[in-house]
């Protein structure tokens, strides 16, 4: 329990963890996914496996958006960098995500010129400052980050720069989960929903999970206490058999999330009619592109993509990770040939990618937890 | 990227009220404030702040409480903020 020891409220987090542990029916299991990757940060990073009782399992989920970016997507992203007079910028977690010939590191040792940028506004301002360039932004995130490059480009419409585009690979988190419910190889109990994603979708979009699923699922922040909190109300839950959407982060989200985001997003973005997720493969209406209206802003339209679909490697076993059924440990390059500096899938690159996260932090721990088992 | 950090609002652009200057532990930058445009942002507001935009009101406790949570990320708050410095929004 080291990790979260050092943490201020390390004796709230023990009293919480009692109770959860009080919740429990005897010989039963319980799984819960959490399905950002900021609370995957959080859940390794305070060590709040160790205190959870043993039969509770956290599962990752999907949330990471760097991680379900597939090769294909780098390997256009690359291509369009390639073309004449091209300034490409992205944040920097997409640096390092390998594509099917090489990451945006790798592309830009053979000559190519891809930056990193805070945010798609500091992309904007160069497109207004180097006319002489054509600037693509390549959008990344779920609903968190969406509605941001869908301001830029209203920003880029009304001063009416031509030099500048969005190459978009937006998703949306709805899709996902659905996917994870229809899929065979996961049982699950509840999830620990979003909190940054819900402080613009806000609360209601999840009802289908209950309705539908009879799942629970409680809106998680991202402090190790909330992560405790919220899986003690999960447990409530079970344990009543109730299934309901709860605001454990009502601090930050509200109810009916952010919509005036929402009406940004509507307003330029429509869903596309199918996307791939690395590790989860082609969904259905699970991500946005430009709309027509903005075409001259879509760097889909404006470039030629080969759209390749590029096969990840064999020894990747990141869409099982992405999934939760794999834990990052049982990958079997996981730590060997697969670590941050020369990751090999993408969960290992993006600090909030289930890899990344467990082998910063999570080692240790699951290190005690064995030396345990063994005495 | 996935982070959202707190910030406070200092200064409001006149000229232009949809951006803001917010004091970031320190740091100071312009942010876009668009997205609060109906709930309205004043100086001494706290916001969270994700890619340069303010995605949502926090009170000044979650603010103090979330940079504090953030510390202890390390790296990957370290990154963030490396980022946010050399953003030059306008
Ligand atoms: S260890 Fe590497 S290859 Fe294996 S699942 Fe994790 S990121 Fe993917």
């Amino acid at each position: 329990m080291r990790f979260v020891d050092e943490y201020r409220d390390a004796d709230k987090a023990r009293a919480l963890a009692a109770e959860i542990a009080r919740l429990c029916g005897p010989g039963r299991e319980y799984k819960f996914m959490e399905v950002c990757g900021g609370h995957t940060h959080t859940i390794y990073k305070h060590g709040i496996e160790d205190y959870l009782p043993e039969n509770i399992t956290l599962v990752h989920g999907p949330g990471c958006p760097v991680c379900v970016i597939p090769m294909g997507r780098v390997d256009d992203a690359i291509h369009i960098a390639r073309q004449p007079g091209v300034l490409m910028t992205s944040f920097g977690d997409m640096m390092r995500v390998p594509g099917g010939g090489g990451n945006f590191f790798d592309s830009n040792a053979e000559g190519t010129n891809i930056r990193m940028v805070y945010s798609p506004l500091d992309a904007l301002k160069i497109a207004r400052e180097r006319p002489d360039v054509r600037v693509v932004f390549m959008a990344i995130g779920f609903e968190t980050t969406a509605p941001s490059t869908a301001m830029t480009v209203l920003r880029a419409a009304k001063e009416g720069l031509e030099n500048f585009s969005v190459f978009c690979n937006h998703v949306t988190i709805l899709p996902a989960i659905k996917a994870i419910l229809d899929s065979p190889d996961q049982r699950l109990d509840g999830f620990l929903g979003p909190g940054h994603v819900s402080t613009v979708i806000g609360c209601e979009p999840y009802r289908f999970i209950v309705r539908d699923y009879g799942k629970p699922l409680v809106v998680a922040g991202f402090e190790p206490l909330d992560v405790l909190q919220s899986i003690y109300q999960l447990m409530l839950q079970v344990r009543d058999g109730r299934a309901e959407v709860e605001n454990q982060y009502a601090r930050v989200v509200p109810w009916q999330g952010n919509p005036t985001a929402l009406k940004v997003i509507t307003e330029v973005m429509e869903l596309r009619p199918y996307f791939e997720w690395r590790g989860l493969g082609f969904i259905s209406h699970s991500a946005l592109r430009l709309r027509e209206e903005y075409a001259r802003f879509d760097a889909e339209r404006l470039f030629d993509l080969p759209g390749v679909r590029v096969a990840d490697p064999k020894s990747c076993q990141c869409g099982e990770v992405l999934k939760g059924v794999l834990k990052p440990w049982e990958c079997k390059v996981f730590g060997t040939a697969c670590t941050p500096e020369t990751p090999i899938g993408t969960c290992m690159v993006s600090p909030e990618g289930a890899c990344a996260a467990y082998y910063n932090f999570g080692r240790f721990t699951r290190a005690r937890v064995r030396e345990a088992s063994v005495r | 990227m996935c982070l959202g950090i707190p910030g406070e609002v200092v200064e409001i652009q006149e000229d232009h009220p949809d951006l803001a200057k917010v004091d970031v532990s320190g740091v100071r930058r312009t942010i876009n404030i668009g997205l609060l445009a109906d709930e309205g942002v004043s100086c001494g507001d706290w916001v969270l702040i994700h890619v340069g935009f303010a995605m949502s009101k926090i009170d000044e406790e979650e603010a103090r409480s979330a940079l504090e949570f953030l510390e202890t990320l390390g790296k990957a708050y370290q990154d963030e903020m490396d980022a946010l410095r050399d953003s030059q929004i306008d």
